[in-house]
């Protein structure tokens, strides 16, 4: 049979995934004694602790696809606007960074944003302020991080989006009588919309679950959900609190993309076989 | 001066006047490189500490790393993993994009979101996940519980590509085949193969970045002997900012702008 | 709905645009007259949607005038040019409703949502499309699109109308329906339009006059009925209609010649000694063995080479001499005459000298 031959992809998955997860599951509904107990996701409602975790958590997530709408819609825009062979090259610069490891990146952000980094030292020259400011261990440092490491996934299908619009749809709305600009708020950035919305869905999912960027350049006072259940395993082994965690993290995640799902139609942009 | 009178767009808007979106996209594209980039003249900085611009040029990072048998071992784990993540991702990935876009099962959309999955899972989970499974089957730090973590991540990526190529190509072209006598097996390589050969090269180019690059899961199922380059080098970043891993840093982000233009070249050949 | 008075008359000297070294228009002149139906015909890359891009202001051509009326316009962006247009693929605005698309050029110059909403349903009534103003463009169908288009591009009363190949993806007996509704649109409305076009059958049906227009540079302007029965050239005559080309040769006397055949007289201030005769298939007329050539008519001998009978009609193809084929079509009666014609048998065809088509051959 045809289907046969995405079996071999489906026992990978199945063990690589669903078997781990599904234990992350019922680790989470053990209790400290080995018995089943739903102690674990009690623990998560009362430690103020671990709300925060998730507030936290949310919070950088959502201000960094903030951060990455505002910075990466003009770029795909301007992109989008290039002849295709000229946008190829130009895209270099987002696909460069996306394929270079996000340890590399991480790596180069802690240095830039160091006290005597780069930053300091060009803001200091330029006069934007006048004693280093503290730019990393902290929650800027993460943020800047985590858009940089985050903007290519929302400009690629954003562009994607945009070369996909109708250029006669442009011409016919200055036809009628639009400006340039009022061409650009009525017909093409609604039209952008879906796209913009698909790259920030995937960016917002992504940060949910981010580990190393937090980590390194939130020198431990940004606690994500993946930084507290790393933490919990290094010093505790708790298993139960922090598969808990996960799952909870884990339906979060599926909840967003239900919904966005519905909201999209993604089953156009997934399975369309034209 | 005539480039900024010329139109820029169907709106017949000039160049001129869009120029502050050109400045904005420059500045966006410098911030973005920039960061990748500057690990390069870092790495040449003879500083035991994290400076830039450096104040003396040396070797002495990349000696550093050539000489250390750690991070040789290391490397070299990384490469093999690599190389076998993308012998394993890449026929599988391809199989299953063949197989889920061809077919006309009811099944196979179903199929093809759940093989999506790992992309959509938050890693962190998948790392923990597997620490604790493999844990319990003895396949924490050895190369095989690696590659098979790696594989379950850029199957999926795979299948994406191969499944955009396929998109863009004929398939009637199979049927031809078939009608002429050749069984779908001969059909395929045959005929499709050789026409989508460009996007399963790509895809095997970043199947390979993808285990290389991939920093988490190593870092819970790897350790001592089979650790990775990049759990190495994030225990190194998180106890001492050893400068060492700018020299790492430079050497990384050379395979991956070699073999992000390989890829970009394939692109530019694939529709010759 | 539009006073016809109040349409405004196109006139275009010199205009020229290249891309690279090629010249997509070489210097073109053109006069639309107010309320005319000009159609620019001619085939792909022969500038002619360059030509319509240009008077909507698309793209900026390297030198030349586009007057509207009194008004220069060759420097105006595409949002002041006040031209309706219809594009190709319809361009209609996925986001918005039928309603909303043909509001959209009301909205934007600020006319009241009463005003509005009465003026979209007028639109939409005078196009046939009056229930569906609510639906979204996803639900229309090619032909209802098409008719959006349209609404959308009168709504505001320009007084120039363009249209890009605007029926060219709708299926051939919907095509043929609509440039029946165009051509009653256009009267109704009065406005100037402008049409572009391939089809060489859809020019004749709908134009007031066709411009032919071929590598940048326009070949005939005239009625269909010019253009058919006097084509300017080889192309001209090649591009519209069937036709046959013969070469003939003067003599010293003004006689044309097609080998030793003679086929008109009286030629004799006509320069150059190469001439071509164009023949309609449907002006030759199969003739009796024993009929001779007379004053009024010339006699072609042939022998039939292909024979096919198509239905309403039948089709012949004659070889006349060892380089030339003459092609006519029999409407098929029901004495079944033609049947006893077969490939092989010889058949003399006629042609009426007042049919004769005569052009000078260009130096190649």
């Amino acid at each position: 049979m045809l289907l046969g031959l995405a079996a071999p992809s489906i026992l990978i998955i199945i063990a690589v995934i669903m078997i781990p997860l599904g234990w992350l599951f019922y680790l989470s509904l053990i209790g400290k004694g080995g018995e089943f107990s739903l102690v674990n996701y009690q623990k998560m409602i009362e430690y103020k602790s671990y709300a925060r975790v998730y507030l936290t958590t949310f919070e950088v997530s959502f201000l960094t696809t903030l951060v990455c709408i505002l910075i990466g819609y003009p770029l795909a825009y301007f992109l989008a606007q290039l002849p295709q062979r000229m946008a190829g090259i130009f895209m270099l610069t987002v696909l460069l960074p996306f394929w270079t490891s996000l340890l590399v990146r991480t790596y180069a952000w802690l240095v830039l944003l160091q006290k005597k980094g780069l930053l300091n030292e060009f803001a200091i020259q330029i006069g934007l302020w006048e004693t280093p400011v503290k730019l990393v261990h902290n929650m800027t440092g993460t943020l800047i991080g985590m858009a940089h490491i985050m903007l290519p996934f929302l400009v690629l299908p954003l562009y994607g989006a945009m070369r996909r619009i109708e250029p006669d749809l442009m011409r016919a709305a200055a036809n009628l009588g639009a400006k340039p600009v009022q061409v650009f708020w009525k017909v093409f950035f609604p039209m952008s919309l879906p796209g913009m919305v698909a790259g920030s869905l995937i960016v917002f999912v992504l940060c949910l679950g981010f580990y190393v960027t937090p980590a390194v350049l939130g020198g431990g006072r940004v606690v994500m959900v993946a930084t507290q259940i790393t933490a919990i395993l290094e010093n505790q082994f708790n298993w139960g609190a922090a598969s808990a965690l996960g799952v909870v993290l884990l339906i979060a995640t599926l909840i967003i993309l239900y919904l966005a799902g519905r909201l999209l139609k993604l089953d156009n942009v997934l399975f369309g076989r034209n | 001066m005539g480039f900024w009178k010329k139109p820029a767009s169907e709106t017949q808007i000039t160049h001129g006047d869009r120029l502050w979106l050109y400045v904005v996209a420059l500045v966006i594209m410098l911030l973005l490189i920039i960061p990748t980039v500057i690990v390069v003249p870092m790495s040449f900085s003879d500083s035991q500490y994290l400076e830039f611009p450096p104040s003396h040029w040396s070797l002495r990072w990349y000696e550093e790393y050539f000489d250390s048998a750690k991070w040789m071992r290391s490397t070299m784990t990384s490469f093999q993993i690599g190389v076998l993540t993308m012998l394993v991702a890449t026929p599988l990935g391809t199989m299953a994009a063949y197989a889920l876009y061809v077919s006309e099962h009811r099944a196979a959309r179903t199929i093809f979101v759940f093989l999506i999955t790992p992309m959509i899972v938050p890693v962190i989970l998948i790392a923990i996940g597997t620490f604790y499974v493999f844990g319990q089957l003895g396949l924490n730090n050895t190369i095989g519980g690696l590659v098979l973590a790696h594989t379950s991540l850029a199957t999926p990526l795979v299948m994406i590509i191969i499944t955009a190529a396929l998109r863009t190509y004929d398939l009637n072209q199979e049927r031809v085949a078939r009608s002429l006598g050749a069984s779908r097996l001969k059909a395929f390589f045959l005929i499709t193969l050789p026409q989508i050969r460009f996007s399963i090269l790509t895809a095997a180019l970043l199947s390979f970045l993808t285990s290389f690059d991939e920093v988490i899961i190593s870092i819970f199922i790897s350790g001592g002997v089979n650790a990775t380059l990049t759990k190495q080098m994030f225990s190194a970043l998180r106890d001492y900012i050893d400068p060492t891993i700018a020299a790492i840093s430079t050497i990384m982000v050379f395979i991956s702008t070699t073999l992000l233009l390989a890829t970009q070249f394939f692109e530019a050949r694939k529709d010759k | 709905m539009i006073d016809s008075s109040k349409a405004l008359p196109i006139v275009i000297r010199g205009l020229t645009k290249k891309y690279g070294s090629l010249y997509a228009l070489d210097s073109v002149d053109l006069d639309v007259s107010s309320g005319e139906f000009l159609t620019l015909l001619g085939p792909s890359g022969s500038g002619k949607t360059t030509l319509l891009m240009a008077i909507a202001g698309f793209n900026r051509p390297d030198s030349g005038s586009i007057r509207f009326g009194d008004t220069e316009m060759i420097l105006a962006p595409p949002h002041r040019r006040e031209v309706g247009m219809v594009f190709q693929n319809y361009a209609l605005f996925p986001h918005m409703t039928v309603a909303e698309n043909i509001a959209f050029p009301l909205k934007l110059r600020r006319i009241g949502s009463k005003e509005s909403r009465q003026r979209v349903d007028e639109a939409l009534s005078t196009v046939q499309l009056s229930d569906l103003g609510g639906r979204r463009i996803d639900q229309l169908s090619g032909g209802q699109m098409q008719r959006v288009a349209l609404a959308r591009a009168f709504v505001f009363r320009p007084r120039i109308l363009l249209m890009d190949e605007p029926l060219s993806a709708l299926d051939k007996k919907l095509r043929e329906q609509m440039q029946i509704e165009l051509k009653q649109l256009h009267r109704k409305l009065g406005v100037t339009t402008v049409y572009v076009t391939h089809d060489q059958r859809e020019a004749l049906t709908m134009s007031d006059r066709i411009a032919v227009i071929n590598h940048g540079r326009f070949e005939q302007i005239e009625t269909p009925q010019a253009i058919y029965n006097a084509p300017a050239n080889p192309f001209v005559a090649d591009f519209i209609g069937e036709s046959a080309m013969l070469p003939i040769k003067r003599n010293s006397s003004g006689d044309l010649f097609y080998r030793d055949l003679l086929i008109a007289s009286g030629y004799s201030e006509l320069s150059g000694k190469e001439w071509l005769l164009v023949i309609r298939p449907e002006r030759l007329f199969a003739v009796q063995d024993s009929t001779p050539a007379s004053d009024q008519t010339i006699i072609f001998t042939g022998v039939i080479t292909e024979f096919v009978y198509q239905g309403e009609t039948a089709f012949a193809l004659v070889s006349i001499s060892d380089q030339h084929n003459l092609s006519i079509r029999f409407g098929t009666d029901s004495s079944g005459s033609q049947n006893l014609m077969r490939t092989g048998d010889t058949l003399r065809l006629g042609l009426k000298r007042s049919e004769t088509i005569i052009i000078p051959k260009p130096s190649t």
